[in-house]
């Protein structure tokens, strides 16, 4: 197959970044999208050019380093991750515009590569759950209603890509900090820390300049994991909730 | 409390709980409307019974006006919360968001136009104030206190219902919108009742819009007559 792209060049985070012509053939239909840009760069490497800097770790969907903006949309048409998206899904022949996850809180570091440590630091402020260290407990000494168990596993799924953020004309993190949210204070393991998880989750979220939901949705209609729109819900509960209760250490890094 | 106002879900509720007021007041507003239906009467509309009655109400207990005035409060009040919250929040969009807008993948046009129809809203506000509570706008002859003839020669010129049905419209596209927005907001939309919230919006707002807008159609097209 035969494709025109369009790519996003930057060379650093202060520079200003432009969209480069490449045009590659030859290409098996049953390349994956990063497949096919690891043939673009060995071509380009060949003729001693410069070669398209980009993410990618597992290669099967489940790590959620690749993070590209394919032809506007985060991860491509499929609702899948990057590495997921196969050329057998674009026209042959067709240009296709490559662009790194945008957002004000995601900055460049190079090309389509970009700074997500965004959502590290929100899950520093209240991803987590206390744990005594010492014996192992019985196994299943907690019970887990099914109901939550899948509730909870369905925004476990998260795997922190981002593309909800890229989506979000307000640029906001609501369904990641929605999906912490929903994981941690369901389940048993995470309730000492469920009167302030929210807060604390939000305060970060603030702090890190993400914006604010209008539920437009678009996130949920391109997470690769089909995190439901329903843990935004949960967020917005738990966070009313927890402001009326008082806690002095939220906020305060030990 | 400053904590919640600084914060981005704490303004959200803010601006959810301000837009539930002034939806529950456009209710009442509504079904209070509806009393121009009865007609003119015989030398006393109904809907002109109901404004005085407006006014009395609570009378002896509370001054003249009294809770007419503390509605208008509340709405004022209710008002500013929604406007500077959205406002700020917008701003605070934009810088989230960087230069690079997002492609739209499949957000409803209603959601996408909620700035250009509560501007639309706010202007017609204003307007229908101007109009038919300070009587500033007397295109038409205006008498205090005399709605039913206010309505009746207001709604004989066709801009005027034009006006009006444009701005009902806006309403009702921002509220399909808003009321679920607000809803989700507030964190009372679960999976369960996803559904029926979203079909309450769609209802409610088509409901509170034909309801504004049956008074100029009737005006219009003669259904009510002249006043006596």
């Amino acid at each position: 197959m035969r494709f025109t792209l369009e790519v996003w060049t930057q060379a650093s985070r202060d520079e200003e970044g432009h969209f480069e012509r490449y045009d590659v053939d030859g290409i098996d239909p049953d390349a994956s999208f990063l497949e096919m840009l690891d043939e673009l760069n060995a071509r380009l490497a060949a003729e001693g050019k410069r070669t398209i800097a980009f993410d990618s770790d597992c290669r099967e969907g489940i790590c959620g380093m690749c993070s590209l903006t394919i032809d506007g949309q985060p991860h491509g048409p499929n609702q899948v991750t990057t590495c997921q998206t196969f050329m057998r899904d674009f026209e042959d022949g067709a240009t296709i515009r490559v662009e790194p996850f945008r957002s004000g809180a995601f900055p460049v570091v190079r090309d389509l590569v970009t700074d997500r440590s965004a959502l590290d630091r929100i899950v520093q402020a209240g991803g987590y759950v206390t744990t005594k260290t010492g014996p192992k407990p019985d196994p299943n000494a907690a019970p887990v209603p099914p109901a939550v168990q899948q509730k909870v596993m369905d925004a476990a799924a998260c795997i922190g890509c981002g593309a909800c953020v890229a989506a979000c004309p307000n640029g906001a993190a609501m369904l990641f900090t929605g999906a912490k949210v929903t994981h941690f204070n369901l389940l048993p393991q995470g309730q000492p820390e469920r009167a302030s998880r929210a807060r604390s989750l939000v305060l970060a979220m603030d702090a890190e300049g993400f914006g604010g939901c209008t539920n437009y949705g678009e996130c949920a209609r391109v997470c690769p994991q089909e995190i439901p729109l329903d843990v935004i819900g949960m967020l917005n509960r738990e966070y009313r909730r927890g402001a009326r209760r008082e806690d002095d250490t939220v906020g305060t890094r030990t | 409390m400053r904590e919640f106002w600084s914060s981005s879900i704490g303004k959200k509720i803010a601006v959810g709980i301000s837009g539930a007021i002034l939806v529950a007041y456009l209710v009442l507003h509504m079904v209070g409307n509806l009393n121009a239906l009865y007609g003119a009467g015989d030398g006393d509309a109904r809907v002109d019974d109901y404004a005085h009655w407006l006014r009395e109400f609570g009378e002896p207990l509370l001054p003249h006006a009294f809770v007419l005035w503390v509605v208008r409060v509340v709405l004022l009040c209710a008002l500013v919360v929604h406007v500077t919250g959205i406002v700020q929040l917008r701003r605070r969009a934009a810088a989230a968001r960087g230069p690079h807008k997002a492609k739209p993948i499949g957000r409803s046009l209603a959601s996408r136009t909620m700035v250009v129809t509560g501007v639309l809203v706010l202007a017609f506000v204003v307007f229908h104030i101007l109009q038919f509570t300070t009587l500033t706008i007397d295109v038409t002859p205006l008498r205090e206190g005399a709605v039913y003839a206010n309505l009746y020669w207001a709604f004989q010129k066709w801009y005027f219902v034009l006006i009006y049905v444009l701005g009902v419209c806006a309403i009702a596209f921002h509220l399909r919108h808003g009321i679920w927005s607000a809803a989700q907001t507030l964190g009372y939309v679960r999976p369960n009742r996803d559904r029926a919230i979203r079909s309450a919006a769609t209802w409610g707002s088509i409901v509170i819009a034909a309801g504004f807008l049956s008074i100029p159609v009737c005006f219009w097209t003669g259904v009510l007559g002249a006043p006596a």
